[in-house]
């Protein structure tokens, strides 16, 4: 029971301490392989310690939704972080809170309140930008329904630790075609969800063009690095919950020993590096879709779900 | 019906991703609006017909299934692409985005309709065949595949994507029917391999006519006979 505690604790405190690692990563790999040299990896903590030195200067108009949000936009991913696979292949202390539509939801939560902050602060680009969020998340809604009802029509649970050890065994498992339809369409979505270049370019700065990024505009000091971090999380997790679960279901650790459990923070560590290497590659090689379009890419992405349910269907 | 029963599971799974990646390249061709994209899709919906027809061909053993995997991967990977790129090379390889009837959205939609009135026209021609382990799949999806190819044709307004259209249908047909008719023979499918070459090669030789003469291919653009 102890550690089942402390191996959650220590989960946590891996996803706080090294989702800003992972970021740094993605931007390293992204300059490389358009041939820069790119900041050091490390920068993304670099940034974050000098954001909470900073003075925070709050708008007067500012409601105390404005002064919230960035506490909550850092602390849903932890709480998500609670329920799913990071290092473990067996449930710890506090996973029977949750399945992956809870996580989904407590994700969508910092996301709302991101959104309604962005609108309070009367800077007419945080309200253009929450409304483009919005644009994306309800064609983002339908596709995440369907692959997790899916996942959970293949694998007969929507707990992210039997899903997971449904893949992995029997090995056959791993290559239905619900499967690998099921991952194009989790890759689409997180293409979406976390704001990468089909759908959203991070690394813009023209503000008209900004979709994410516009709603964090105002925030200054310990703020904004709050809202950047609780960023950072949000992928880490996705990530997790995409590599863990469904991509790579393998690495993790299985025996309740803490040599274990340590040796699954490197080889994840590992997983989330080759998959950025692919994102780095897709990144590069598409070009940013006119905002109308993007709703040609999400459909794109329910089609795929959808034929990952049909063939399931047809199978059964 | 033993030698179906005893079908090894993993062929059949290998089919069944085989036959959701094909479906996914039909969806695609719906979706795509570059010409160029629509061949690549169409070039890969063949691969896994062929990779389909070479599985069901391997258990129970059928060399004739086997030989129409080869022989389409022969046509529809090399032949036809070749024969476009000789014929009509700047409808394709060097042009631009595809008129569309219907904009994509709406047609991604009525695209997932198709595919579920498949499934249920299926349903009834699957209780008449003696049912195989492999038809189960490929039958509504190879039908699914057939009502897209005939959705692709009707909104797409130029030459070049409803040629994709046909050979997409005609993959469709032929995708059901590998798995139902066991003793599929040679003949029909060198008939109809044939067939597709001819038909691509006098699309081709047409469209690269008109475009010289109209200067355009739009098929919705020709609906009017009009003086010089």
């Amino acid at each position: 029971m102890a550690e089942r505690i402390l191996f959650n604790l220590l989960q946590v405190a891996v996803v706080v301490a090294l989702s800003p690692l992972v970021s740094g990563v993605l931007s390293r790999l992204k300059e490389i392989i358009q041939s820069k040299r790119g900041p050091s990896i490390f920068q993304p903590y670099r940034d974050l310690r000098k954001l909470f030195r900073k003075e925070q200067v709050i708008s007067q108009q500012a409601s105390w939704l404005y002064q919230a949000t960035p506490y909550i936009v850092f602390v849903a991913p932890i709480f998500v972080t609670l329920l799913i696979p990071v290092l473990t292949a067996y449930p710890l202390y506090l996973a029977f809170m949750g399945d992956m539509l809870g996580g989904g939801f407590i994700l969508a939560l910092g996301g709302f309140f991101s959104t309604i902050a962005a609108v309070t602060t009367a800077n007419p680009y945080g309200a253009m930008g929450a409304s483009r969020t919005r644009m994306v998340g309800f064609l983002a809604e339908p596709v995440f329904m369907i692959v997790f009802f899916t996942i959970s029509f293949v694998a007969g649970s929507t707990i992210p630790y039997i899903v997971q050890q449904y893949w992995v065994t029997p090995p056959t498992n791993f290559f239905e075609p619900a499967h690998v339809l099921l991952v194009l369409a989790f890759l689409m979505l997180i293409l979406a969800e976390t704001g990468r270049i089909p759908v959203d370019n991070p690394s813009g700065h023209f503000e008209l063009a900004m979709i994410d990024e516009s709603k964090t505009l105002e925030y200054s000091g310990s703020g904004a690095a709050l809202m950047k971090w609780g960023g950072q999380m949000k992928m880490f997790v996705l990530l997790c919950i995409f590599l863990n679960v469904v991509v790579t279901p393998w690495g993790l650790a299985i025996g309740t020993s803490p040599g274990a459990v340590l040796l699954a923070i490197p080889l994840v560590l590992l997983k989330i590096l080759a998959f950025l290497v692919v994102l780095v590659i897709i990144e590069s090689s598409l070009s940013k879709l006119r905002l109308f379009r993007i709703s040609e890419f999400l459909g794109a992405a329910f089609l795929t779900s959808m034929a990952a349910m049909i063939t399931q269907f047809l199978k059964t | 019906m033993m030698a179906h029963a005893a079908n090894p599971a993993v062929l059949i799974e290998l089919n069944d991703l085989a036959s959701g990646l094909f479906l996914l390249c039909a969806f695609g061709m719906v979706a795509t609006r570059q010409a160029q994209a629509c061949l690549h899709l169409f070039m890969a919906q063949s691969f896994f017909f062929g990779i389909s027809a070479i599985l069901v061909g391997i258990h129970p053993l059928a060399w004739d299934l086997i030989a129409v995997g080869l022989l389409n991967f022969v046509t529809k990977l090399l032949l036809i692409p070749w024969m476009l790129r000789y014929t009509v090379r700047e409808e394709v390889y060097e042009r631009r985005e595809i008129v569309q009837a219907v904009n994509v959205p709406t047609s991604l939609l009525i695209a997932l309709g198709l595919t579920i009135v498949a499934y249920f026209v299926a349903a009834p021609m699957l209780r008449a065949v003696a049912e195989t382990g492999y038809a189960k799949v490929n039958v509504p999806i190879g039908l699914a595949a057939l009502l897209l190819g005939i959705y692709t044709l009707a909104v797409r307004r130029e030459a070049v994507p409803q040629l994709m259209g046909l050979l997409a249908m005609e993959n469709g047909a032929f995708f059901a029917g590998t798995a139902i008719v066991s003793g599929l023979s040679l003949i029909a499918e060198l008939a109809i391999a044939f067939d597709a070459l001819m038909l691509t090669f006098v699309m081709g030789v047409l469209t690269r006519a008109i475009h010289e003469h109209v200067g355009t291919t739009e098929a919705g653009g020709l609906a009017l006979l009009k003086e010089k």
